[in-house]
């Protein structure tokens, strides 16, 4: 009974780190499909929205949702504003360099973090008070419902978004062919643009939600943005669904491997995790391969 | 409607187009021949903004276009059905044909107009309505074909611009395309600019014609003329081969 109390105590941790996670690896998946990069200057979006976070609430004594609502939308300018300035001017570059900029980035971002805030590890209140409750045996805290139901959420917004609006579409039509979606009128540039915005948007936002479980920092962005990697790497690129599905299965490994193993080893079962799975399956657990017909 | 003056295109280092000019009247049928690598894609995709002339002018009504990105082409009324369909493939046929009318989008009180033109398209191909709801992935090469076209007459162009529409087509699949564009230039009053492999059936359905070769235009004329031409038949249509050393 025991055993089965604690196993589902790393379920219920490993499910809301692996939410995190899928959210993290939603914001590279939709960066990537635009523009064929790997932005990895994803993680400092993270951040950026717990430390922002810490700073409106704590520091200016601004109520949580204004807080909140605040630093999402200063990340997301921060998104845009690192588009329009870092890779935008290239646009003819090849993915690699543009690469290496989303790296530059991230270091020039967390530095600039660690100049304003410091060092120092923050905490942000949970949202509702750390009054565990007790499911199953186990316990839960309140964040942790947040977590999930704020993951559930942004999915079912952004299947609503690629799926029905034409906004959406139209994203999705540059993913597949920039130049055909030029060619209907479709602003490239536009799309580019916004997929940098929204992944950031979705960045901060679980910045925003894990800050109250595991601290902020200056440099959270770093750890974060590789599990978030991970997530669309073990999901596939091009499967939004997969992206989710990835990010939970690396939370429950971890939680598990944590638990039942050594909690040294938590970190590097993700990195296990992403070099079995380049090594064995690049495309990811549930991406398509390309097929054709003529 | 359309002048092209001059235009110089280049690939990098590489000279494609070589001071092309040409022009096209309001509901002509204009076809443009000429052997692989001579620029005819090149040339569409001049217009279309997607390669701009390096020098030149295209002037679409008097208006200059030339330093227009491809996007604000579209909008000045010139679609380019390209060169192997690049359909949306991981999009249904509906959603594609909806992302033909993006220019439309956020203007009011368009959804009707867009209605009618869904309807339009539906009507040329009957096909595309039986398959609105699949992934346009699944659609065979005619299929995709159709849609590309009917993508492109979403955002009711007044010029459209065609290219090799009848690649890898069956025969009977062609002739059908063909006739359709034909009935969009008769019925519709569309302008259209058409670069074919098939030289011949391009020059009977297209009023007037130039042939391209190796980035210059080196002959234009009337349609009739040009099948006439002996320099035509003997390059472009397959006739008189062997009368070159029987002669």
């Amino acid at each position: 009974m025991d055993n089965f109390r604690q196993l589902t105590q790393y379920v219920l941790s490993g499910l809301s780190n692996g939410a995190i996670y899928a959210l993290i690896g939603f914001g590279f998946a939709i960066i990537h499909n635009a523009t064929g990069i790997i932005n990895f200057a994803q993680g400092e979006f993270v951040m950026l929205g717990g430390m922002l976070t810490v700073f409106f609430l704590v520091f200016c004594g601004f109520p949580l949702l204004p807080a909140i609502v605040l630093s999402i939308l200063i990340a997301t300018v921060a998104g845009i504003t690192f588009e329009r300035l870092a890779i935008r001017p290239l646009k003819d570059a090849k993915p690699i360099r543009l690469i290496i900029i989303t790296i530059g980035a991230s270091i020039f971002i967390r530095g600039a973090a660690m100049l304003i805030w410091g060092k120092d590890t923050h905490a942000l209140p949970a949202f509702s008070g750390n009054e565990p409750l007790y499911i199953a045996g186990a316990t839960i805290m309140p964040q942790h419902l947040w977590i999930f139901g704020i993951t559930i959420l942004v999915i079912i917004f952004s299947r609503l978004f690629f799926n029905h609006s034409i906004i959406g579409k139209a994203m999705r039509a540059c993913a597949y062919n920039a130049q055909a979606a030029s060619l209907v009128g479709i602003d490239v540039k536009i799309m580019v643009m916004l997929s940098f915005a929204i992944s950031a948007a979705i960045g901060s936002l679980a910045g925003i939600i894990i800050a109250p479980l595991t601290m902020t920092s200056f440099d959270v962005g770093i750890m974060l943005g590789i599990k978030g990697f991970c997530a669309v790497i073990i999901g596939g690129m091009s499967s939004g669904l997969g992206t989710v599905l990835g990010g939970l299965l690396l939370g429950l490994l971890e939680a598990l491997g944590a638990g039942f193993i050594s909690a040294s080893y938590k970190d590097a079962i993700a990195f296990i995790v992403l070099l079995l799975i380049l090594f064995l399956r690049p495309e990811g657990l549930f991406g398509k391969k390309e097929t054709e017909r003529v | 409607m359309l002048k092209i003056k001059n235009i110089n295109t280049y690939y990098g280092q590489v000279h494609a187009l070589k001071n092309v000019s040409l022009h096209l009247s309001a509901g002509e049928i204009v076809t443009l021949i000429g052997a692989n690598g001579a620029g005819k894609t090149t040339l569409l995709n001049s217009m279309s903004g997607i390669v701009p002339p390096r020098s030149g002018e295209i002037l679409f009504y008097d208006v200059p276009i030339n330093n227009l990105a491809a996007h604000q082409i579209v909008k000045m009324g010139i679609s380019q059905v390209p060169e192997g369909r690049q359909i949306f493939k991981p999009l249904s046929v509906e959603d594609n044909l909806g992302l033909g009318a993006y220019l439309y989008h956020r203007r009011k009180g368009e959804k009707e107009q867009i209605k009618k033109t869904v309807a339009m398209v539906y009507e040329l191909f009957p096909i595309l309505k039986e398959r609105k709801n699949q992934l346009a992935g699944t659609l065979s090469g005619g299929e995709l074909q159709m849609l590309s076209i009917g993508r492109a007459l979403m955002a009711r162009p007044k010029l459209l611009l065609l290219d090799e529409p009848s690649m890898g087509l069956a025969p009977m699949i062609a002739q059908e395309i063909f006739r359709v564009i034909v009935n969009l230039s008769r019925e519709n009053k569309t302008t259209i600019l058409l670069v074919e492999q098939n030289a011949r059936a391009a020059l009977k359905m297209a009023h007037r014609g130039y042939v391209l070769e190796t980035g210059r235009l080196i002959l234009e004329g009337m349609a009739a003329d040009l099948l006439e031409n002996k320099e035509v038949q003997r390059a472009y249509l397959g006739k008189d081969k062997k009368e070159i050393w029987e002669r």
